[in-house]
């Protein structure tokens, strides 16, 4: 392929991310871009040219010591959800915008530690760019078939002006707000793309080596294995190698969090917290993928092309051995892709440190105070714009320098082992309230200095001097000095053994200072919001302790010249409504220095935002004893606070409930009320039938002696209603009020039926209405049996009243069924309308469809009915026949 | 000419001492066991009083009395309650419905007659 082609082809590409990241601005509240597998993907940013080339490079020398760097953040995945989602809440809380900011403000918005931790930060990743752009300088000559031509100058290297596009692309999507923390969704959509084709055309490439230019995995692994050195690549190597793994493990777990690209898209582009549930998945899943095929690949190219100094490059060097092109171009893409990614990503989170935490703070802040706000909005980007460039041409020139002695591995490792030096004063900072700047600066300095020692003069030695006296000799052939093998320890391999020394001593020394010197008021401040972080989410803007005299106006006027005034009116108006203060308070409290300096944080980074509002206010000095009490007295307040909230709603539950219980008690009442008015109804109804019946018969003399009988007959049936009636509402209340106990007893159901059968038989025999039982089963269950002899009475005679006179057949049924005994009477009568169903068993509910006459009941009949049979835990019901007539039944637990 | 009297109650007992009554004073009895029955009645005669119990089943002594203040025919016509519901919010609710009198059972034959009397003299 030519130059020129491989150039368009490129060029189509970044166009194609160009268009993503600008659709993905445009459409930036859309759930699309927002959502969980994007923040997920963008993770693999982790996953570069390094993962893409370097592995298999490993992979064919050294055989499975590619792993650990995978394995680390594997492990550290369930640990996200306890610890990123804590550095993520800081981070929003506090407008945070990089690593460097995130470790200055936890040691009290310190502007050297800021300095500091970006300097090491660029230490270790611009030669880490350097490399990324090597692969892609590499790779592209390796797929031009042009192998005469040689780049000469800078100026026809396609490199350069790939890095430059890149640089733009960077500058037109990082910039956009003057205010780093905010989200720069182009480039986290635009990431989470390239992510998604670097793992498909790698397991593009992978599948082909495997199935297509071998026989599946058996076919390389029995191939493999005639080689002498099969096991060496295959195992790890010992005890000593052991080591060698568990520290690669442990630093890649570190870089997972530090890494400056890692911390910009986990913290900084994290649009909310529940996201890490889904990466936390997610991104290990993608590495496993990722690995799959590295060994297979390595392989393969060891027994096909066989040449070792070639093995970082395989992948791209066997589909093109096989003259498959297009392949070839696809893992060049890939590869093209990883880098893009963590170059756009490194630079992006280097330039804000690089503005917000060198340039600002150590040198623009006087003029920021003089401009115009509309200016400095315009001279923090252009800041930011130059530092991506910088950078960009920094790495450039380094790999231009460099770039015959780099191996991808090598000089990724050592990034790791720089940015690894962060970890004491990051993660034991999380923890541990003692840690003081004092003590992580000395640390870093420290640590910094072993890996310079151990790794990076060696290095930087063998290099430019082509000598390997050095790391031979030692330092003046001194032999314990010697850079690989300080102390005489020469098992570890230089990473592991610069990460060792380095992180002992870096530890050691953090630890140390921070137990000798206490830290000021204010770090210790920030020491108790950090490691608290919950509960002074709660406290907000109070969490930070300040003593002194400050004007509103004077803070409003610095944060005039950066957010302009219409967008400061409105964040101070929010301010004052959230706390109830007026708008026309002049002098300004704590709460107001710390949300002024978090609005600042973003545009300008943390130490610059401390320095500014200081430099406005008369702030005076506060023991630390007074900032722990002051703190300690909020927390209590805060908790105080929150049990009275919780007190409250108690007591409001209580009174719901109480209100509650009146309610039914009214109800109660009501009912009780409803009660007695319906008894005195029923009671009175025979009553004045006697007492009219009595007055005629003793007034009128000259009644006839039929219509006499009549009278008298009828108060006879009134009378015997009256004693029925009072006999079953005491009933009814007894069964009700529980003071009614069941006499328990096993009986035989089948004698049960007829004895209340042969109660009945007489009144049917008059309506000349058959009663058939022919069922002759002895079933015995517990009941008491006068009471169920009542139900039988009850539902019985229900049965003979509503059945019509001549043709009425009442059938008496039982039967032992599922622990339950049922007992049905079924009869042809006139039914009982649909709509009255529902209220049948209510008391004194009188169906509506009775005939003619009215049927003497008293209307509890079927309510008693229905407590006798619930105080036998069992169930009583009611269905019409399809024909004519009704079914009553009724259910006894079967004890 | 007789008076007409439409007596409406569900309980066949008191109804009979009612009827037995209002005839040996000359009144013309109809009964009905229900407001829907009492309805029916009143569709072919207009009678000068109606005898209306409260609780009774199908149409109650309410609704009844609603359909008879509809009916411009029964302008003339007295209506009274005659109920067991002896509340004075009972009672209440029956004259606002527009009851010409309100009688509680148990009651005595002879009150009634010389109430009844009094109403359409």
């Amino acid at each position: 392929m030519s130059n020129y082609v491989l150039f368009f082809i490129i060029i189509i590409y970044l166009s194609l991310l160009f268009g993503i990241a600008f659709f993905a601005e445009k459409k930036s509240k859309s759930r699309w871009v927002n959502s969980p597998i994007i923040y997920a993907l963008a993770l693999a940013v982790y996953c570069t040219a390094w993962t893409y080339y370097g592995s298999i490079g490993i992979a064919a020398t050294s055989g499975i010591d590619f792993l650990p760097i995978y394995l680390g953040p594997v492990i550290a995945a369930p640990l996200w959800i306890l610890l990123l989602r804590k550095v993520i809440r800081i981070s929003k809380q506090h407008k945070i915008s990089s690593i460097a900011d995130f470790i200055s403000l936890r040691y009290g918005n310190h502007r050297f530690l800021g300095a500091l931790v970006t300097v090491i930060c660029l230490l270790g990743i611009i030669p880490y760019i350097a490399l990324q752009l090597q692969a892609v300088s590499e790779t592209f000559q390796i797929l031009a078939d042009d192998t005469s031509y040689v780049s000469k100058s800078i100026y026809d290297d396609s490199t350069l002006y790939i890095a430059l596009i890149l640089a733009v692309f960077a500058t037109f999507f990082g910039t956009q707000s003057s205010d780093a923390s905010v989200k720069h969704k182009g480039i986290l959509v635009s990431v989470a793309f390239e992510s998604v084709i670097k793992l498909i055309f790698f397991l593009c490439i992978g599948v082909y080596v495997t199935y297509v230019l071998f026989d599946g995995t058996e076919d390389i692994y029995t191939k493999m294995s005639q080689f002498s050195n099969f096991e060496r690549l295959t195992t790890i190597n010992g005890f000593e190698s052991g080591f060698n793994w568990m520290y690669t493990i442990l630093l890649s777990f570190m870089a997972i969090f530090l890494l400056p690209r890692q911390f910009q898209v986990s913290v900084v582009e994290n649009v909310r917290e529940k996201h890490l549930k889904t990466a936390i998945w997610l991104f290990p899943l993608y590495l496993l993928l990722f690995n799959i095929f590295v060994i297979f690949i390595a392989w393969g190219g060891n027994l096909a092309i066989g040449n070792p100094e070639q093995a970082e490059y395989y992948a791209l060097l066997l589909p093109l051995q096989n003259n498959n092109t297009l392949l070839a171009s696809l893992v060049f893409l890939g590869g093209f892709s990883a880098v893009i990614s963590m170059v756009v990503v490194s630079t992006l989170a280097l330039s804000t440190m690089l503005s917000n935490n060198l340039i600002i703070p150590y040198g623009f802040l006087d003029r920021f105070l003089k401009n115009h706000p509309d200016r400095n909005a315009k001279y923090i980007k252009n800041i930011r714009r130059i530092s991506i460039f910088s950078i960009i041409i920094l790495a450039y020139a380094f790999y231009v320098n460099f770039s015959y002695e780099l191996s991808l591995y090598s000089i990724g490792l050592m990034a790791f082992v720089i940015i690894a030096q962060l970890a004491p004063s990051f993660f034991i900072g999380l923890f541990w309230n003692r840690g003081s700047s004092r003590a992580t600066i000395i640390g870093i300095i420290a640590g910094f200095a072993v890996v310079f020692y151990t790794l990076i003069l060696p290095f930087s030695i063998q290099a430019l001097t082509g000598s390997d006296d050095f790391v031979e000799y030692g330092f003046y052939g001194i032999s314990p000095l010697k850079p690989h093998a300080l102390l005489g320890i020469d098992f570890l391999s230089p990473p592991a053994h610069a990460f060792f020394w380095s992180m002992l001593v870096n530890c050691l020394f953090y630890g140390l200072f921070s137990l000798l010197y206490k830290g000021n008021y204010r770090e210790r401040n920030y020491a108790e919001m950090f490691i608290d972080s919950k509960n002074y989410n709660d406290l907000q803007d109070g969490a930070l302790v300040w003593k002194g005299e400050a004007y509103v106006a004077e803070i409003k006027n610095v944060l005039n010249k950066f957010l302009g005034e219409e967008r400061t009116n409105r964040a101070l108006n929010l301010f004052f409504k959230k706390y109830n203060i007026s708008p026309e308070t002049q002098m300004a409290d704590s709460r107001l220095i710390n949300f002024s300096e978090k609005l600042l944080t973003g545009s300008i980074g943390s130490a610059s935002a401390k320095i500014l509002i200081s430099s406005v206010v008369k702030e005076e000095e506060v023991s630390l004893v007074e900032v722990l009490k002051i703190l300690e007295e909020s927390k209590e307040t805060i908790a105080r606070n929150k049990l009275l909230r919780e007190k409250s709603e108690e007591l409001t539950k209580l009174t719901d409930k109480l209100s509650e219980a009146n309610e039914e008690l009214i109800q109660k009442d009501l009912q009780k009320d409803e009660f007695l008015d319906t008894v005195a109804h029923e009671l009175k109804t025979p009553i004045t039938g006697i007492r009219a019946s009595t007055e005629l018969l003793i007034e009128d003399a000259e009644m006839p002696k039929e219509i006499q009988a009549q009278f008298l007959s009828n108060m006879l049936q009134d009378s015997d209603r009256l004693s029925r009636l009072i006999q079953n509402i005491l009933d009814f209340e007894k069964l009700s009020n529980g003071r009614s106990s069941l006499n328990f007893k096993k009986n035989n159901i089948r004698e049960t039926i007829q004895k209340a059968i042969g109660g009945l038989r007489q009144i049917a025999s008059k309506k000349n209405i058959k009663i058939i039982s022919s069922n002759t089963s002895d079933v015995f269950a517990v009941y008491d049996e006068d009471k169920i002899w009542q139900v039988l009475t009850n539902l019985i005679s229900n049965a003979i009243k509503y059945c019509k006179d001549g043709n009425g057949i009442i059938i008496v049924d039982y039967k032992y069924e599922k622990g339950f005994l049922e007992v049905t009477i079924n009869d042809n009568g006139t039914g009982i309308p649909e709509a009255d169903m529902p209220f049948i068993f209510d008391k004194f509910f009188q169906s509506k469809n009775q005939n003619i006459i009215k049927p003497q009941g008293s209307g509890l009949g079927l309510a008693i009915s229905k407590q006798i049979i619930s105080k036998h835990k069992g169930s009583i019901w009611a269905k019409n026949n399809k024909k004519n007539g009704v079914t009553f039944g009724f259910y006894l637990p079967f004890k | 000419m007789k008076k007409k009297i439409v007596i409406v109650d569900d309980e066949p007992n008191i109804v009979m001492t009612l009827e037995y009554t209002f005839k040996k004073n000359n009144f013309e009895v109809y009964i009905a066991r229900d407001g829907s029955e009492a309805l029916d009645i009143l569709k072919s005669i207009i009678p000068d009083v109606i005898m209306l119990d409260v609780m009774m089943p199908k149409v109650d002594g309410y609704q009844t009395l609603k359909a008879i203040k509809e009916n411009k025919a029964l302008a003339n016509t007295k209506v009274v309650f005659i109920t067991a519901k002896n509340k004075a919010s009972d009672i209440e609710k029956g004259l606002k419905l527009g009851a010409d009198k309100y009688l509680t059972k148990p009651f005595s034959i002879k009150q009634i007659v010389s109430e009844i009397n009094e109403l359409i003299a």
